[in-house]
């Protein structure tokens, strides 16, 4: 970063403007309809005509939301885990019998679905009964693993893996402080962690080798794997910082790529599906474009100060779309 | 957009008080009464609440140590993960409520304000307000250390149950209470019939309103104490322990393990000494340390700064200038478990700018 800066390019004039009214939380894709969650009660679909539609999920706020692509899962305040489709179709998958918050909700590509409340992680397989595995503490987040038919349940004090239709006791990988988020690599190799505390911890599953990935000026809420898994992109720094993946050992011993440096806070980054490209949204509003192999950066937003709290590619990478925290969405054909 | 202004944040109320004591009646005395207010209530225990309320949300009280290698560092973390989800909901009710189990240490609770960065963002630790059972308080100090910090902690101690003790008693279990913690509002209850404005919205963590730290443990009697106070100056002014004898018609209590140590001057003092010896005292003793505060009159300096503590954790700041007629001192507190209060006044002694 020697070299005086280039003007980015901007293609802010190419993004189409569409105001959905909601206090957004989350922002999908379902094949080409956006999704925008609200923090409570609705969500909105957008189409590919930027046609809007709200669609009413309940009457309480939505903690947690998950997404394969085809449907969205949305874990709510009054016990009830909803899914919605991109036709607007709303089913409602779980009734907490105690009225729970679900606070965390995992899809499966084979359409089994994972959710928690308190210190119990459920899972439901595209056949056959609930099962239920309650673990020491309060569940911080929720990740089925690439292959098989696994679930990660990340706790206080590490992560416990937990085949649902194995008999035997699930395994558990300690490591002290509060566990929040997680994550598999694509590869099935390693498990990530985001912790209370600013910093990642990782295992490499052969040998339960531990990986610590610290160094963030703030919480880590938004992680995801580059395309074929080779980094994890992730927020909580003043920049993109992405963990390279590709040696037997991970990131240990090997400085992350800090992309796209901004006098804001990261707060959400959105992988290319297919390309060696990111989105990244940040607190002050901007949304910028990077490449990864000479950082290249492209301007999608600019900074008004509406944080971004939604940001995701279509399937084929053709699109992109971002959200502010006050319903502010763009939507991007490139 | 990025700091919320303090009076933006929801305020927190932390309600604690050991098993009996009646912190239920006085949580459905809040959230029934016709104050026209919404309330969202973090309770230990589902069902004890006869109120119907949207927002009632039960917690389990789980605390887990910071990896900063400070082991008094511990903080509530379904709290954190509560807040959370409450603030998808933000402007749907106007201020928390956070009832702890009987046997809990306010200090993770109260942490979590501290050092929680989108807690912090979001929401401010109003006050701890303690229930007592005026009965049973007097044995439970005995026997029980989490009735002696919740005590201890606490900004606000409603005591309860006085029908069901003679004067005498309610003198003895307020001048127990007082020998611990001279500082807290305290007001005698039965069945917690207490003002509302009393035990919310008291701000007891707003370095803006420190304003003074006296003693309040004559405050409920019908006699004039000032003469108290106002007389010696330039020396320490601690006359709410060591001393056991009958004043005001209260007795007075030094408490075995946990007591306040309160220190004043009227010499300015060195900032440039006083800021680290602060600093590693609360490193050092802070885990006997619950509570500190204090206002500051620093050489050369025509701001008052204050200070408050919870165990390690410090916030201060200047607060506003000082007025033409009012008396530059500077006075601290501190309340905790065995104190060392030599070395808390030799060290204090020695940050008097030369």
């Amino acid at each position: 970063m020697t070299e005086p800066q280039q003007q980015t390019v901007s293609v802010t004039a190419r993004v189409k403007p569409v105001a959905t009214g909601l206090s957004a939380g989350a922002l999908y894709f379902l094949g080409d309809v956006v999704a925008i969650v609200g923090t409570e009660e609705a969500v909105t679909l957008i189409g590919d005509d930027a046609t809007t539609k709200r669609v009413e999920v309940g009457a309480g706020g939505i903690l947690c939301s998950a997404s394969d692509g085809s449907r969205i899962a949305l874990g709510c305040d009054d016990g009830q885990l909803v899914s919605v489709g991109a036709d607007g179709a709303t089913e409602t998958l779980v009734t907490d019998t105690k009225r729970r918050w679900i606070d965390n909700v995992a899809l499966h590509p084979d359409g089994a679905i994972a959710w928690s409340a308190g210190k119990t992680a459920f899972v439901r397989p595209p056949k056959g009964a609930d099962k239920s595995l309650d673990v020491a503490s309060t569940v911080g987040g929720l990740a089925f693993a690439p292959k098989g038919f696994r679930l990660a349940i990340a706790h206080y004090n590490g992560a416990t893996l937990w085949f649902p239709n194995m008999a035997g006791a699930p395994e558990t990988l300690e490591w002290k402080g509060s566990h929040l988020g997680v994550t598999f690599s694509p590869d099935g190799r390693f498990l990530v962690t985001s912790m209370h505390e600013s910093a990642l911890h990782g295992w490499r599953l052969v040998d339960a080798k531990h990986m610590r990935m610290t160094g963030y000026p703030g919480r880590v809420r938004s992680m995801q794997w580059t395309a074929g898994g080779k980094a994890l992109a992730t927020s909580g720094a003043d920049c993109v910082i992405l963990w390279p993946f590709v040696g037997k050992d991970g990131p240990m011993g090997k400085e992350p790529a800090m992309l796209a440096p901004l006098a804001s806070r990261a707060t959400i980054v959105a992988c290319h599906p297919l390309s060696d490209i990111l989105a990244v949204g940040y607190a002050d509003g901007t949304v910028l474009m990077v490449r990864f192999d000479d950082g290249a950066e492209i301007l999608a937003r600019r900074s008004d100060g509406a944080a971004i709290a939604g940001l995701a590619w279509n399937g084929k990478g053709s699109r992109l779309a971002y959200v502010t925290e006050q319903g502010d969405a763009g939507l991007l054909t490139l | 957009m990025s700091v919320a202004a303090s009076s933006d944040k929801i305020p927190v109320t932390v309600l604690t008080g050991y098993l009996g004591a009646g912190k239920t009646t006085l949580l459905n005395r809040i959230l029934s009464e016709n104050h026209g207010k919404k309330y969202a209530v973090i309770v230990n225990e589902f069902g004890e609440i006869g109120i119907d309320n949207d927002l009632v949300i039960g917690a389990d009280e789980e605390v887990f140590e910071m990896n900063n290698g400070c082991i008094c560092c511990t903080v509530r973390g379904d709290l954190v993960r509560i807040m959370e989800g409450l603030m998808k909901r933000k402007g749907k009710f106007d201020a928390i409520i956070v009832e702890t189990t009987g046997l809990a240490d306010p200090a993770p609770v109260a942490q979590t304000f501290f050092v929680d960065e989108d807690v912090q963002k979001n929401a401010k630790l109003d006050a701890v307000v303690t229930v007592a059972d005026a009965k049973w308080l007097s044995d439970r100090l005995k026997d029980a250390p989490e009735a002696k910090n919740q005590i201890a902690f606490a900004d606000v101690i409603v005591l309860n149950k006085t029908d069901l003790v003679s004067k005498p008693e309610l003198a003895e279990v307020e001048a127990r209470i007082r020998g611990i913690n001279p500082y807290a509002r305290l007001h005698r209850t039965e069945r917690c019939k207490v003002a509302l404005s009393d035990v919310l919205e008291r701000n007891a963590f707003d370095l803006d309103r420190i304003l003074e730290i006296e003693p309040e443990f004559l405050e409920a009697d019908d006699h004039d104490h000032d003469h108290d106070h106002d007389h010696h100056h330039g020396h320490d002014h601690d006359h709410h322990h060591h001393h056991d004898h009958a004043h005001g018609g209260l007795k007075h209590y030094h408490d075995e393990d946990m007591h306040s140590v309160a220190i004043r001057t009227d010499e300015p003092l060195d900032p440039h000494r006083f800021m680290p010896w602060l600093q590693s005292l609360v490193q050092n003793e802070g885990q006997k340390i619950l509570r500190s505060k204090g206002i500051l009159s620093f050489k050369g300096d025509e701001q008052r700064y204050v200070f408050q503590g919870v165990h390690m954790m410090l916030e201060g700041d200047h607060q506003r200038p000082w007025t033409a007629g009012e008396k530059r001192e500077s006075k601290v507190v501190f309340i905790g478990r065995e104190l060392p209060e030599e070395a808390i006044r030799e060290g204090f002694a020695s940050c008097i700018a030369k």
